[in-house]
């Protein structure tokens, strides 16, 4: 060949168009080949079947009004919905045998509850911190006082003592270490913020004598996370520093002031509405979000010490994965309803029980999926964080956790999904879920009849699918958010 | 306790690094062989020699990525032992840039930067980002501050890895392979970088085959083959007259 050299740069064009997007469109993609077309008419018409089979049975045939099964004879023999059953019914799938005059409070901490989270969900929400400390720290507190009852002010106050004596404890260890190597102003500053500890100190356990042993024993255990916390202390910010100082503040002062009025505190109370009460889809998202909510730390510790070093620990986190995914759930709630309570002393409410059950179950699966999150980060992610000298916390929880899990996005969500639907097996170690609810309701006398058997289980599986729908849309959301942020 | 750097006695000793009678095996192969060496401060090694001949193998021990098994390795003042409070000492004082980068993907190249000065400096934020705004500038691409690594070319990542080792002001620099994996048309706008931080006089342990950079930068040349070190001379000596028959041998093998 010649040589060739180019003489004038070829300029910029817009790819061609089509005269008939439509034609093209339908030429290419639906009637592409025989067999192509034959699918799609195929899958059309099986969808169409399908949808027409529902519309008719939830709409068109069915019946609206009425309070009786008379109402819905009819529809026993023309395939049709018994709505007037789920509205009958409707008060007992929702909150179980939660008395209906206080169920305002169940109403409430789901209005909470969605206040706190959609902002959370938000993927690029501020204060997200502050949002996450409500959320996982405060609002189970909160429902736990409104959903069960009794005394109101005194959880907060004795989480408060908690929490001041930690603080200082904190601050208090962290100051003693300055004042021996830092100059002298610094100095000065630290030691008045030990004084300051110390009068935090004793103010928090004079609040804490109130209450019981198992209080003190929570300190003990406090004072262990506080040594390995004065060891790695966070950096922060200015403003930061700031936001967090006010927020601790208030809250010592909210603390206090619960304290220092004790008799008016004792005094107001809700009644007491034990867990065998609880019930419908009001326990169904109660199981569900503590064992979603709880799998996930579960999970990144238990997968964690499976990649330890350290054979012990490593060999108890398979013993213990292996041995929870081994056996079928029911195995597990079984154990945790009827034999947890031969061991201890003082067994735990039945609901209680069947959390941990649900929670270690779904943590020791969110292990395995985490696991395959950290086996795809490449080593020299681990050792330019060593070579930076981050720590194992520090490169765990900045640098391998962060994009083990945004890989796992999808088996996360996948878990969830199935933890979710996995919770009508609490039926079995008599709770009344949903489900549970909605089989206690078809065995009502004045409504017996074949109809109302379609019609529960059709309103109860569009509920499922709401659920699980939006929990899968969510996730499709974050993958395409976190992916956006990532490449060009 | 005064940390060792500060005392004046050790500000005078010149040793940057002291490496004797170092021994590594992985399993029963021999891959670091009575490794002698004594770099001073400010001084620029070149580490060559054929693939697995134990060239970054030997400086991922200095910072301790790679346990050594006998002899003995000072670093600043620091001898690395299993002690991990020694380990993260020197690793504090120790910048390490890597073949593949190994960038942070989920950080921005602001983030990569001020991380480690944040955690493990515990400088505040707004120091740290200072500090990295400046040595994103030093290696010519404060522009891309907010941008995913994923987002830029080979050679803008290699420099913010420089650029991220040099925020935690560090005394020693080692660079393993850092040109091998980009194309052809980066290699020198990371070359460029090196040589201005050699200027800065800054102790360096390049592994490389960029023999252009050798010739220029290197105050030494270590030749290295099957885990030992075979040859150290100066530049002009080892690329005119190599004395070894191995280092003869293989720079006419990347010389032609």
């Amino acid at each position: 060949m010649e040589t060739y050299v180019q003489s004038h740069p070829i300029p910029v064009a817009q790819p061609p168009k089509h005269a008939s997007p439509l034609g093209r469109w339908l030429r290419h993609e639906i009637l592409a080949s025989p067999i192509q077309a034959v699918g799609t008419l195929l899958g059309l018409s099986l969808a169409l079947t399908l949808i027409w089979a529902l519309v008719d049975f939830t709409i068109v045939n069915a019946v609206w009004t009425g309070s009786n099964r008379a109402a819905c004879a009819m529809v026993d023999q023309q395939l049709g919905a018994c709505w007037p059953f789920i509205k009958d019914k409707l008060g007992q799938l929702m909150y179980g045998f939660y008395p209906a005059d206080a169920r305002w409070r169940v109403n409430l901490v789901y209005a909470v509850g969605l206040v706190l989270l959609i902002p959370l969900l938000h993927p690029r929400a501020r204060y997200k911190l502050h949002l996450s400390i409500a959320f996982f720290g405060l609002f189970p507190l909160f429902a736990y006082v409104l959903l069960y009852g009794g005394p109101v002010f005194r959880p907060w106050l004795r989480a408060g003592a908690t929490l001041v004596c930690f603080l200082a404890l904190t601050c208090l260890a962290v100051h003693l270490k300055l004042i021996n190597e830092q100059p002298f102003a610094r100095q000065v500053r630290a030691f008045g913020l030990v004084v300051a500890s110390i009068v935090a100190l004793v103010v928090g356990l004079a609040i804490a004598p109130v209450f019981e042993v198992a209080d003190r024993l929570n300190f003990a255990l406090l004072l262990l996370c506080l040594v390995a916390l004065a060891e790695n202390r966070s950096p922060r910010g200015e403003d930061r520093v700031w936001a967090e100082r006010g927020f601790c503040l208030a809250w010592a002062g909210f603390v206090l002031g619960l304290s220092c009025g004790f008799d008016i505190v004792a005094q107001p109370a809700l009644q007491i509405i034990p867990t065998s009460q609880w019930g419908g889809l009001f326990v169904t998202l109660v199981v569900a979000t503590t064992g979603i909510v709880a799998s996930v730390p579960i999970g990144i510790v238990l997968a964690l010490a499976r990649r330890s070093s350290a054979p012990i620990i490593r060999t108890l986190a398979i013993g213990f994965i292996e041995i929870v995914r081994g056996v079928p759930l029911i195995t597990i709630l079984f154990f945790s309803t009827y034999m947890l309570p031969l061991f201890l002393d003082q067994p735990p409410d039945g609901l209680v029980r069947v959390l941990i059950g649900v929670s270690l179950f779904a943590g020791a699966y969110m292990a395995e999926i985490i696991r395959g999150g950290l086996q795809a980060i490449p080593k020299g992610q681990y050792e330019a964080a060593a070579s930076l000298g981050l720590g194992y916390s520090q490169t765990m929880g900045l640098i391998v956790l962060p994009q083990a899990i945004r890989l796992v996005i999808p088996g996360v969500v996948n878990s969830f999904i199935g933890l979710f639907k996995d919770t009508t097996l609490v039926s079995v170690v008599s709770i009344f879920d949903l489900l549970g609810g909605m089989r206690a309701a078809f065995t009502d006398p004045a409504w017996s009849g074949p109809s109302i058997l379609y019609t529960g289980f059709a309103f109860t599986g569009m509920i499922y699918f709401g659920f699980c729908y939006l929990m899968s849309s969510y996730s499709r959301l974050m993958e395409e958010h976190l992916r956006v942020d990532h490449r060009t | 306790m005064l940390t060792a750097q500060n005392t004046p006695e050790l500000m005078a000793d010149p040793m940057a690094i002291r490496m004797v009678g170092v021994n590594k095996w992985f399993g029963a192969l021999h891959v670091l062989r009575d490794v002698n060496l004594e770099i001073t401060r400010g001084q620029k090694l070149v580490i060559c020699g054929p693939s697995g001949s134990g060239k970054s193998t030997m400086i991922r021990c200095i910072n301790g990525l790679e346990a050594h098994q006998e002899g003995t390795i000072v670093v600043e003042g620091t001898e690395l032992t299993e002690d991990l409070k020694k380990v993260n000492e020197i690793r504090r004082n120790v910048g390490m840039v890597f073949q593949h980068f190994n960038l942070f993907p989920h950080l921005t190249v602001l983030e990569n930067l001020t991380l480690a000065p944040v955690w493990v400096k515990k400088l505040s934020r707004r120091d740290a980002e200072e500090i990295a705004m400046h040595y994103l500038s030093k290696v010519r691409i404060p522009e891309q501050a907010n941008k995913y690594p994923g987002q830029l070319s080979g050679g803008q990542q290699q420099r913010v890895a420089i650029a991220r080792s040099l925020c935690m002001s560090p005394r020693i620099m080692l660079f393993d392979e850092p040109t091998s994996a980009l194309d052809p048309e980066m290699v020198k706008e990371v070359l460029d970088t090196m040589i201005s931080l050699a200027t800065d006089g800054m102790t360096m342990l390049c592994v490389t085959h960029e023999m252009g950079f050798a010739r220029q930068v290197a105050d030494l040349v270590v030749f290295m083959d099957h885990g030992q070190v075979v040859e150290v001379s100066g530049p002009e000596a080892f690329f005119g007259s190599p004395k070894h028959e191995r280092a003869k041998l293989f720079l006419s093998q990347i010389l032609h």
